[in-house]
């Protein structure tokens, strides 16, 4: 389709034609359009729709500022509220324009996107005249210079004046210096990348716009996480819209935008134009246009004496625009001298807002400048230097000097010494006076440098029911004016009220707009209201690209045991406990979890199983003061274990409630190892440094993990001593020469091996510890005897629970002494001191109504409660709220019990033994009978075998 | 008896002119606890060839490589089986440990962690995609280590020459971080 409004003389475009579709219709752009620029030049005007009133809404804008064409990319793959004006155009593209709200995909994103760290001495954000000057000073100096850059070429506003700089078009000039820039080792040219966050410590993010879609594992996005010595902030300004009525219509625009589409892309926007401005930029923009082929009908300027003059149109100086004509988009503009101008496009210009954003967002102050009627950074928290037009250097000439001088101190304060200034290039402002006072206009992004505009936002009216502050959220001078006579005074407070600068776009259009016009409204002047906070993201970035790589997978990391090939292999199922994947259990054909977990628990409290149980936390405690150490640690005494014996511990808090259990051994006189639960592996050993750096400094012990060092097999079950016996022949085995609650070093398998006699099942068990390397051996050989079933985390909770034995963090919540657990006997009456004696002396540690740990059994023996499931008095609930005496903390089905029984936390349980309780599930409340919480050999006569 | 088996022992290496990654199995690797102003530190460096790096993040190397881990903390890792490491600095301690007044922590934890090389020309940006340190040779150059993240896994990272690397990673991680970092290869390998 040919277009009508484009022509094509754009250096530097390669004229590759690209088909896309808008709305249902076939078009052709170039390469390197933006969707914007496109469908400009295939003549589409109208592009959104407005999200509250449904106001025909067209391109208002050339870049990020954008606050109306909002679309959804449909093809490649869905992408919602994306701003036309950024959107680079690709072959195929199929996008249709939004009412204010996008549609996400509803399936995955099939792109890679990902992440990485860079640090640099010196980052300069923006590569326009100021931020190209900037770096290419500090670069001189030898610091390791960063260059980010939102656009896909070097040289901010300078493709969209056309300016020159050293006699070349500005736009050859900044590709020159940022080619330069990037062939230097240790300087780093991102184009495409928007720095949309500021943190403390000069820590920026950026995202990476890095291609289309399905290139070969190549990351689409990526995040830069930026750590740097010093910035310098080369942002550039955004162009300041006028509040008039109808001013959102297609057709309106800013003028600077239209100077972009003809400059930059080849793009005339319409065919007869008005001006309407309040400073000189505007004149260089109607120049441009009209030398483009656009007939200028004449120029609004609200000045009595506007600085600029051209003769290439009618000049109305001291009026305003009242209004547009037309029905949708724009056929006429109204003027206050009564006139009515045919034009399809109305520039408009109120002056020029540095981009102050991301300033803002590290913490820096602001201030309001009077001569350009905007806000400039007035002092900085962080290690900052603001150039260019982002503090209202508005000049090509001054952007170039500013930049290089900002890029000179930033180095020097990285540490690095900067090299004599070049000259400073020739700017094509430099001494422009000669054009008459017509061509001024020139600058990063187009703004004014001399004779600058007073400010002016707002025309006058009876009615502001259509001047738009904000467009994309269709807020309107008349809202803003109900929400100052609703009695708000803060700009915070009217932006909440009315939700002026909460769209995609965060206000960069309307931020200081809504400020002047809340001035106005209550009469206050507008450098005391200030703006809105600035807060990240700077423009808008999807989860995806935040998300990066943490996905699938790779979310988060997966830890496991030296034997987990083996578990896989043999079909087990995992449990996650924390990071590690555990064997829960291990199907055999035909068998679901009930089935498979009654099979091997027979087969412990019958033969033989075998566990693994390396993931159980290990730490060894050395030094002369070690025993003390533990004794101050756990509940009980553990001074006076033996060399080669080995004790069950339990620690508290301070607060006296329990934190941790695990075996304690003797290896030497100055040297234990101490097991932890799985979970608490790393908050045990940190609680043990924190005790020993903090409070007991003088105590000489370290403290060394070696979790992952040893793999740990639990043998367990009646024929467990023959299976040792038979791979161990060292070793005497008996229950005499080898005790419960000791060990042995031993080879087991040929293996060198620590063996302990402990047992978390209450049978005959051996915990067998091997070097990591050598677990999948040990584990095989014990197989290969054909004796041992593999056992699961499942299995091992039936059976410890059968015998009463708690789970830290499954029956206990923080809340649990050791009395509560039945445990009395494991807090030591003799010692002077330990963490957490000092709580049971409290008489809420001995209330009779404490709740304790008991068993439970269900009336109906086939009936397996709910894990958490409360219990109640009587089997009619009274009205709520209705008191709970406590809660089902593990609950089983028990092939030695032949029956289902919990676990409870009951309160005065210990004294409800045999009473009659119930669960309360919806129906009938379920009756359980209390008992105690050993339920399976209560004499403890099995455990050697 | 069958053979040990190192966390990474399924784990195809990768070698290109860009990138290298393998695992470095079965190092002898030794937790030395001591005061480093003490007789026993100087007794252990006398052992060892060369006194314990007191500068933080910083390795020595000689016979082993020391790694600093903490002021009164240095991780020895010897070149492979030496299972005589843990005695001879246990030995090299026990006359100032007698002498009273000083004490060591000296524990195996030779399968605690695995090692990985990772080098060639991209190796400091495959890093760069999970460190959030400046692995710049002018601030991480050979002789520098850290105990750092690398993507969600803890790991001690040291600089040698050559733009290599060594990362000893927790057993349990290892699986998890070589397929983090072979992801993380995909724009670097052909």
């Amino acid at each position: 389709m040919t277009s009508h409004h484009r022509r094509h003389r754009r250096p530097g475009f390669g004229g590759e034609p690209l088909r896309f579709r808008f709305d249902g219709q076939d078009y052709e752009g170039l390469r390197g359009d933006t969707l914007a620029s496109a469908l400009l030049a295939n003549g589409v005007r109208t592009v959104a729709t407005s999200a509250a009133l449904g106001r025909p809404r067209g391109i208002y804008a050339s870049w990020t500022e954008e606050p109306n064409a909002i679309v959804q990319i449909e093809h490649p793959f869905p992408e919602p509220m994306l701003q036309a004006t950024t959107v680079e155009l690709y072959d195929g593209l199929v996008a249709t324009g939004l009412t204010g709200r996008g549609r996400l995909s509803d399936r995955p994103d099939p792109a890679r996107h990902d992440a990485v760290h860079a640090h640099c001495d010196v980052l300069v954000v923006g590569a326009g005249p100021a931020g190209l000057a900037a770096a290419r000073a500090a670069a001189g100096s030898g610091a390791r210079v960063i260059l980010a850059d939102d656009r896909p070429i070097a040289g901010g506003s300078l493709p969209d004046t056309a300016e020159t700089v050293d006699g070349v078009p500005g736009a050859a000039w900044a590709s020159a210096v940022a080619a330069d820039l990037a062939g230097r080792p240790d300087v780093r040219v991102l184009s495409r990348t928007s720095v949309f966050g500021y943190y403390d410590d000069n820590y920026l993010v950026a995202v990476e716009r890095r291609g289309e879609w399905g290139g070969q594992g190549r990351a689409r996005e990526r995040v830069w996480r930026i750590r740097a010595g010093r910035v310098v902030l080369a942002t550039g300004a955004h162009e300041r819209p006028i509040a008039f009525a109808d001013n959102d219509r297609p057709g309106v625009m800013l003028a600077g935008a239209a100077r972009a589409y003809a400059n930059r892309y080849g793009v005339l926007p319409g065919r007869r134009a008005v001006v309407f401005t309040a400073g000189d930029s505007a004149y260089a923009a109607a120049r441009d246009l009209a030398s483009a082929g656009v007939e200028i009908a004449a120029i609004v300027d609200v000045r009595q004496a506007p600085g600029a003059r051209w003769d290439g149109a009618e000049i109305l100086s001291g009026h305003v625009v009242t209004g547009v004509g037309g029905d949708g988009a724009v056929s006429s503009v109204s003027v206050s001298d009564g006139r009515e101008i045919q034009a399809d496009l109305l520039l408009v210009s109120g002056g020029w807002n540095p981009v102050v954003h991301l300033f803002g967002q590290a913490g820096g102050e602001l201030r309001y400048d009077e001569g350009i009627g905007s806000f400039v950074p007035r002092s900085a928290r962080q290690a900052l230097e603001v150039a260019g037009a982002a503090r209202g250097v508005f000049s090509l000439s001054g952007c170039l000097e500013d930049g290089a001088a900002a890029g000179a101190r930033a180095a020097e304060a990285a540490g690095f010494r900067a090299p004599p200034r070049h000259p400073a290039p020739r700017a094509s402002d430099d001494g422009a006076s000669d054009n008459g006072a017509s061509d001024n206009g020139a600058s990063d992004n187009g703004a004014p440098d001399a004779d600058e505009p007073v400010a002016f936002w707002l025309v006058p009216s009876g009615d502001y029911r259509s001047h738009f502050v904000d467009l994309q959220r269709d807020v309107t001078v008349a809202d803003v004016v109900r929400a100052t006579g609703a009695g708000l005074r803060s700009v915070e407070h009217v932006k909440r009220y009315t939700t002026a600068g909460t769209a995609h776009d965060q206000g960069k259009l309307s931020g200081v707009l809504t400020s002047a016009i809340v001035a106005h409204a209550i009469g206050a002047d507008i450098a005391q209201l200030g703006t809105t906070t600035f807060r990240a993201p700077y423009m808008p970035v999807s989860f995806a690209t935040l998300a990066g790589r943490d996905r699938g997978a790779l979310h988060d990391p997966v830890r496991v045991t030296s034997l987990h090939d083996w578990h896989v292999a043999h079909g087990a199922l995992f449990e996650n406990v924390g990071q590690w994947k555990r064997p829960w259990y291990y199907p055999r054909p035909g068998e679901d979890m009930e089935a498979a977990v009654l099979r091997e628990c027979r087969a412990v409290r019958q033969s033989v199983g075998a566990m693994d149980a390396s993931t159980l936390g290990k730490i060894d405690v050395q030094g002369p003061d070690a025993a003390e150490f533990l004794d101050r640690l756990y509940t009980n005494m553990m001074s006076t274990l033996k060399v080669g014996a080995i004790r069950y511990g339990v620690m508290c808090r301070a607060d006296g409630m329990v934190f941790d259990d695990g075996t304690v051994i003797r290896l030497a006189d100055d040297r234990f190892l101490v097991t932890t639960t799985t979970g608490n592996a790393a908050a045990v050993l940190d609680w043990m440094e924190e005790w020993l750096q903090t409070e007991w400094p003088s105590l000489r012990v370290y403290c060394t993990s070696v979790t992952e060092h040893w793999a740990t097999v639990a043998l367990a079950g009646p024929g467990s001593r023959d299976v040792l016996a038979g791979l161990a022949p060292g070793p005497a085995v008996d229950a005499a020469s080898f005790p419960f609650m000791t060990w042995r070093d031993a080879e087991v398998a040929g293996i060198a091996a620590r063996v302990c006699r402990i047992s978390f099942s209450g049978e005959l068990a051996y915990e067998i510890n091997v070097n990591a390397w050598d677990g999948l051996a040990l584990w095989e050989a014990l197989h290969a005897t054909g004796a041992v079933t593999p056992y699961g985390t499942e299995t091992m909770h039936v059976l410890r629970a059968e015998k009463g034995y708690p789970i830290v963090g499954q029956d206990t919540d923080g809340t649990v002494t050791p009395a509560d657990l039945g445990m009395d006997w494991v807090v030591s009456k003799k010692k002077a001191g330990f963490i957490g004696k000092r709580s049971f002396a409290r008489s809420d540690t001995a209330r009779p109504d404490r709740r304790h740990l008991v068993g439970l059994l269900p009336a109906d023996p086939d009936f397996l409660l709910p894990e958490g499931a409360h219990l109640v008095e009587s089997s009619t609930l009274p009205e709520p709220p209705v008191p709970t005496l406590g809660h089902v903390t593990s609950s089983y089905r028990s092939a030695a019990l032949g029956r289902t029984f919990a676990l409870a936390l009951v309160s005065g349980g210990r004294e409800r033994v045999g009473e009659r309780l119930y669960v309360p599930l919806g129906g009938e409340p379920v009756p359980v009978t209390v008992t105690h919480h050993v339920l399976y050999d209560p004499e403890g006569a099995r455990r050697d075998g | 008896m069958a053979e040990r088996l190192s966390p990474l022992a399924r784990f195809e290496p990768v070698s290109t002119d860009d990138l290298r990654i393998a695992e470095i199995p079965f190092l002898t690797q030794v937790n030395l606890r001591v005061d480093p102003k003490s007789r026993a530190a100087a007794d252990i460096g006398l052992a060892l060839g060369a006194p314990l790096p007191t500068e933080p993040n910083t390795y020595a190397s000689a016979d082993s490589d020391v790694f600093w881990l903490g002021p009164d903390e240095w991780l020895i890792v010897g070149a492979g089986a030496r299972a005589d490491l843990e005695p001879r600095l246990r030995a090299a301690a026990t006359g100032a440990v007698e002498a009273g007044r000083v004490h060591v922590g000296i524990t195996d934890v030779s399968a605690q962690r695995t090692a990985l090389v990772v080098g060639g020309p991209k190796a400091r940006d495959l890093l760069a995609h999970g460190c959030a340190l400046d692995l710049h040779p002018r601030t991480f150059g050979p002789g520098r280590c850290a105990q750092t993240m690398l993507a969600r896994a803890q790991v001690l990272l040291a600089a040698r020459e050559g733009g290599e690397f060594r990362v000893f990673v927790r057993s349990s991680f290892a699986g998890y971080l070589a397929a983090w970092l072979l992801d993380a290869a995909v724009e670097y390998l052909p």
